[in-house]
């Protein structure tokens, strides 16, 4: 394998393990905020006591998204100098934007936020809450201004082969800018809804039936009943603004190797990449038209049109079903989880059990809808301007294979490490305090 | 003339970047120390001793992020040339800093049984990312060449920044700490401030030696003087300190724990300073400049407008963030 492909790889891989904590602190730092300002008003005493649960597992999945974060920022130039070379005069900026507008106050209100409760006023301590989950929001949204700039740029002119930017407005308000952000940050409030609902019924079942955690449950069961629908629409949205802007890649999500009109949405297929056409289809008449056209006889661009041009069809293809196949799947529980609480207050065990492996079920349709839409802009890196290939790394390939394998292991290692320390955290009622904690508290939580 | 002509903007970037990876260096070193130092200590120390930068060290490292950051949008060019050079050596460092970071909290949210275990990899992260920073400021002095003679004097840089950030930690512990852990932390310090001495020694000969570019930058221009000077302050600025450590009594001189720290930033401070000097204009010495690797004024420009507008309110907050746990931490409490 070349140093492209295991570039790729490698920031494939960093960015996968990077975004999911960020997706979930992102989402969970606006259920703090709620439940703060709850807990601050008169009786919020049962608010107070989710909060310093949910606080410390916002802790720990930041402190996993910082370290992660500063390795990709690195990965820029280690990985892809050809980026900043031929991109800079954007990227830069946009980059140094967010560290300047976010990363600095969220790493600093997020110190108050965890350490300074009893050392600040209780409005200064919500003023940081308020910060935190502000800060995080932003750097969001300078990263997305950025990333809806590489697949679809606007502001800039050529010279000598390098990107100069010309309108900053045009750069930063892109045309996909709006429809991408707002994806995103919905995806982080679902992600972060079903963490919170699947924690809290794991602690359900292990016996923590407290009034914090059931109102825990209820509020992650109603933020994911209410987001998910919306998340559909701002999903159906920037489906449109994609074909508009990105037709190599909707042809590519569909699995559509030649311009027609009343497409059918395929339900299943095993596009071939070689043979340039699909096997084991099953289709249903003229719908892909109707979803993508919003017209049951409405025209879409074929793979035909961009020969060369275009994304491997086969993982754009079935990420792009995973992730509404997971949309679904999150619709149903959901929704389920919403009757059951409005008809009995509480929920069956056999719903308990199937959310806890559902706590990170938000993860699925992220990563999926992130390898649909970034493996869908190649060739290119940034649409019709750089190409992959022509930004890597020249670094010999041994050495980008060495860095991968260490990346991965060491991945693998922190995810599993992540999800026990969360699960013991929520047996334990939120961790321990060091050589302070009488022995053996931690190992018989119902005592604790 | 232009207050922002050509010139002027990239010797403002230069100066942004210098800054930022001093205010990393100084920052992050006190954290990376006080996480090299956790070794020496015992139980309930080391409860304190995190205690003591719990509340910073996130926003620390964000100055990392912030000074590569200056060096990849403001001087692409130099950006990929160096980490080319450096991609190990960045690597290890990154896994270092994702074990501490990711130990710093696993340590009080994992059952108790495994407290040591992070502990150790808190430990080993703070160490391997401070030995990977220093093998780095080595390769930068000798313009990342790759001989013999070049990798074993990145290697002796390598462990006298260890020192150093040890120094650093030792004297953040003296202020936020008391009773026996702080008589510690003067015993640390001691030790760490004659190891760090002995490094800036043998570094400050060694350079001359492995760079004769820059030996001849500071005998040919008339700073014989200050080169007699400088050593001879900074000699007896650490026989002082090192006297003083040695006489540490808890009761007597805590109003004066700030000492040590603010001795031993200027000791960072003046060796910044000596190679901001040596290396300029270069940023890969003799190969590439600030010039040769800067961006367009136009991605200047703009990026200064982001740094004048936010730079001030980040350094006001910090402070705030600071002064709210100012004094000593010992008995810090989570959320």
């Amino acid at each position: 394998m070349d140093a492209t492909m295991l570039s790729r790889i490698q920031f494939a891989a960093n960015i996968s393990f990077h975004v999911i904590f960020p997706t979930v602190s992102i989402g969970l730092a606006w259920f703090l905020v709620y439940i703060r300002e709850m807990a601050d008003r008169s009786g919020g005493a049962v608010w107070d006591t989710s909060y310093h649960f949910w606080v410390k597992a916002f802790a720990l999945t930041f402190a996993f998204g910082v370290v992660s974060g500063v390795t990709m920022s690195f990965q820029f130039g280690t990985n892809w100098p050809g980026f900043m070379e031929t991109v800079g005069s954007v990227a830069g900026p946009l980059l140094s934007y967010e560290v300047l507008s976010a990363f600095f106050l969220e790493a600093t209100f997020l110190g108050i936020m965890l350490w300074g409760q009893n050392r600040v006023s209780p409005g200064l301590y919500r003023l940081s809450v308020w910060l935190v989950a502000g800060g995080t929001t932003l750097s969001l949204f300078w990263i997305l201004v950025l990333n809806s700039w590489m697949h679809t740029p606007t502001g800039f002119e050529m010279v000598d082969g390098k990107v100069v930017a010309t309108d900053w407005l045009a750069i930063i308000f892109n045309p996909s800018m709006p429809y991408r952000t707002v994806h995103m940050f919905l995806a982080s409030m679902l992600t972060a809804a079903f963490f919170v609902m699947g924690v809290s019924a794991y602690r359900l079942l292990q016996g923590h039936t407290g009034e914090d955690v059931r109102r825990s449950l209820k509020l992650g069961a109603t933020m994911a009943a209410v987001v998910m629908p919306l998340q559909i629409v701002a999903g159906d949205m920037h489906g449109l603004n994609t074909h508009e802007h990105q037709p190599a890649k909707i042809a590519a999500m569909e699995g559509i190797w030649h311009t027609e009109k009343g497409v059918p949405l395929l339900l299943f297929a095993i596009p071939d990449d070689k043979a340039r056409t699909n096997h084991f289809e099953v289709p249903v008449p003229k719908v892909a038209s109707l979803i993508i056209t919003h017209d049951l006889d409405g025209e879409i661009k074929g793979l035909n049109e961009f020969e060369g041009e275009h994304p491997p069809v086969l993982p754009v293809f079935w990420g792009f079903r995973v992730m509404v196949g997971s949309g679904m799947l999150m619709l149903a529980l959901s929704w389920a989880a919403v009757w059951f609480l409005r008809r009995r207050g509480e929920l069956p065990n056999w719903l308990l059990r199937v959310l806890v492996p559902a706590t990170f079920l938000g993860w699925v349709p992220t990563l999926a809808g992130w390898y649909v839409t970034e493996i869908g802009r190649q060739p290119f890196l940034v649409s019709g301007v750089l190409r992959t290939a022509d930004a890597v790394t020249k670094a010999p390939a041994s050495i980008v294979a060495g860095s991968l394998a260490t990346y991965l292991a060491l991945y693998a290692v922190l995810l599993l490490i992540y999800i026990a320390t969360l699960f013991y955290m929520a047996r334990s009622g939120g961790g321990h305090h060091g050589y302070a904690t009488p022995a053996g508290v931690g190992a018989h939580p119902a005592t604790a | 003339m232009d207050a922002l002509s050509h010139d002027n903007l990239i010797l403002l970037f230069g100066g942004l970047m210098g800054v930022a990876i001093m205010a990393y260096v100084l920052l992050d070193g006190y954290d990376l120390g006080v996480g090299v130092l956790l070794s020496r200590a015992s139980g309930r120390e080391r409860d304190e001793m995190v205690n003591a930068i719990a509340p910073f060290w996130d926003a620390n490292e964000t100055w990392l992020v912030l000074g590569a950051g200056i060096l990849l949008v403001a001087f692409p060019l130099a950006h990929g040339t160096i980490l080319k050079e450096l991609y190990l050596p960045v690597l290890v460092m990154l896994v270092g800093l994702i074990l501490r970071g990711t130990a710093f909290e696993l340590r009080v949210k994992s059952p108790p049984e495994r407290l040591e275990a992070w502990n150790a990899m808190f430990v080993v992260g703070s160490a391997t990312a401070a030995l990977a920073q220093g093998f780095m400021l080595g390769q930068f002095v000798v313009a990342f060449r790759t001989d013999t003679v070049a990798l074993l004097f990145a290697c002796l840089v390598a462990p006298a920044l260890v020192a150093g950030y040890a120094l650093l930690g030792a004297s953040w512990l003296l202020i936020k700490t008391e009773g026996a852990l702080q008589r510690r932390a003067a015993v640390w310090a001691h030790s760490a401030l004659w190891l760090t001495a002995g490094g800036i020694g043998v570094v400050s000969v060694a350079t001359p030696l492995v760079s004769p570019r820059i030996f001849e930058k500071w005998l040919s221009v008339g700073l014989t003087p200050l080169l007699m000077v400088v050593p001879v302050l900074v000699g007896g600025g650490v026989l002082w300190l090192s006297g003083w450590l040695k006489r540490f009594d808890p009761q007597r001189d805590d109003s004066r724990a700030w000492l040590p720290l603010a001795m031993t930033v200027v000791l960072f401070l003046l060796s910044g300073a000596g190679l901001a000097y040596s290396a300029f204009p270069y940023l890969v010495i003799d190969q590439l400049t600030l010039w040769d690797a800067a961006a367009t004024d136009a991605t200047l420009r703009m990026i200064l407008l982001g740094v004048a507008i936010v730079l001030p309110p980040i350094i006001l907050y910090s402070a705030f963030s600071y002064r709210i746990f100012r004094g000593k931490t010992t008995h810090l409490e989570e959320s």
